[in-house]
């Protein structure tokens, strides 16, 4: 088990979003979080990834076992491509090698372009090679597929899929089927909908 | 640590990083205070020390509202936050390098303004001095600052509003060693309440910054 959670409440800016929510997430597996827009979906990942703290429940991992990728890529447009990846490999301490990251995402070409002149699919896919480089188990990913096109989706999920096999798991918020060899577990988060309470008094005013 | 430094010197350095700012700022204040004041060399002589000290400090102020706010607008931050280097360090190893963009060259180029205020040559390695010392506090309790003001529409002047009044101490000990040094007096004891005053900051301060970030990024 990579992942394991139990009985967890998620709350943004005082207000319950999500609550009751009990999943584990096993090595070489997906699970795939849908859901309407606003109804938590990027904040349970948020906190997943221990960026905020729970309103409640508990989860179980080990330290530093997840790496994150959100809506923004933590790109620096002022770097080049190359000089991006270099910045997240000496991070991570990655063993990963740069050209075989950059060939994973098809971005070998591109090495020495300014991240600020890429286009946005570009950008997408030099986001997603910081995951391969931080050789973690769990992948917590909101929407990855957003800006690439066919042939660059086709490579993310071989990329997925190499993780996986290597005993990786994932968590994915996505609005679109993802065409992966085996079918991820799908979860639907509007059964976990919570009504909207404060989660304290306080919070309230916050 | 040493990654998340030398990518903040080479965004600096590199076009549109903000590197030089500072220092143009630094050159124009004090251009005016001298314009202001007028050619009276006795009393221009006499407040250089203290003039310089409060144009670097301000000088020093105009960077930090991007100090975050670049990387939390870029995802950078979050993404820094669950990486393997404590936030801590990732405060103190950005402090580090706006100091390095900004306090160090502003001690260096402090002396030749000096000439505009018509700063007694006894002055010259003090003022050099001072600033090299008390600068790395100016840095860290503006990251302090900057990562209160993290996020918030009009951070920047919120952020001037809460950094000066905690700038004071150091600007009183740092004015006080350059006065002191530039009519020949001791300096012993305000120089080491001013290093004190840096190492204080940069063993503390980053432990609250990072608090501070926690909270901001939730």
């Amino acid at each position: 088990m990579i992942l394991s959670v139990k009985d967890l409440s998620v709350s943004r800016g005082g207000r319950l979003l999500l609550s009751g929510l009990n999943f584990e997430v096993l090595p070489s597996e997906a699970l795939v979080l849908t859901g309407p827009n606003g109804l938590g979906k990027t904040s349970l990942l948020r906190t997943l990834a221990g960026l905020q703290p729970q309103a409640g429940g508990e989860i179980i991992t080990e330290n530093e076992t997840a790496v994150y990728a959100g809506h923004a890529d933590g790109l620096k447009s002022g770097l080049s491509v190359i000089e991006n990846l270099r910045f997240w490999a000496d991070i991570f301490a990655s063993r990963h090698r740069l050209n075989d990251a950059l060939e994973q995402f098809d971005l070998s070409d591109l090495k020495n372009r300014l991240a600020g002149r890429l286009s946005a699919g570009q950008k997408r896919r030099l986001g997603l090679a910081r995951l391969v480089l931080s050789e973690r188990p769990l992948w917590l990913l909101d929407e990855p597929t957003v800006s690439l096109d066919e042939p660059s989706r086709q490579g993310f999920y071989k990329t997925l899929q190499t993780h996986f096999d290597d005993g990786g798991g994932a968590v994915i918020v996505s609005h679109t089927p993802l065409a992966l060899a085996r079918s991820p577990k799908v979860m639907d988060l509007s059964l976990f909908a919570a009504q909207g309470f404060f989660t304290t008094e306080v919070d309230a005013f916050l | 640590m040493m990654a998340l430094l030398m990518r903040d010197l080479k965004l600096a350095f590199r076009a549109g990083g903000g590197f030089g700012f500072a220092i143009l700022f630094f050159f124009i204040v004090t251009l005016l205070l001298a314009f202001g004041i007028g050619p009276d060399v006795v009393l221009l002589g006499k407040i250089a020390p203290g003039a310089l000290w409060v144009c670097a400090l301000l000088a020093c102020l105009l960077s930090l509202d991007r100090l975050f706010a670049l990387d939390y607008e870029d995802g950078t931050l979050d993404l820094l936050t669950v990486a393997p280097i404590p936030l801590e360090a990732v405060v103190f190893a950005k402090s580090c390098a706006h100091w390095i963009t900004t306090g160090l060259p502003l001690a260096l180029v402090a002396p030749l303004l000096g000439i505009f205020l018509d700063l007694p040559a006894e002055g010259y390695l003090w003022v050099f001095l001072s600033l090299l010392a008390g600068t790395p506090a100016l840095s860290m309790i503006g990251a302090f600052g900057a990562a209160l003001t993290l996020g918030l529409r009009r951070g920047g002047l919120l952020l001037s509003v809460l950094v000066l009044p905690l700038y004071v101490p150091t600007l009183i000990f740092g004015a006080e060693v350059a006065r002191r040094g530039t009519v020949g007096m001791d300096v012993q004891t305000p120089f080491l309440l001013l290093v004190a005053l840096s190492f204080g900051a940069l063993a503390l301060l980053p432990f609250a910054a990072a608090a501070v970030l926690r909270i901001n990024l939730r």
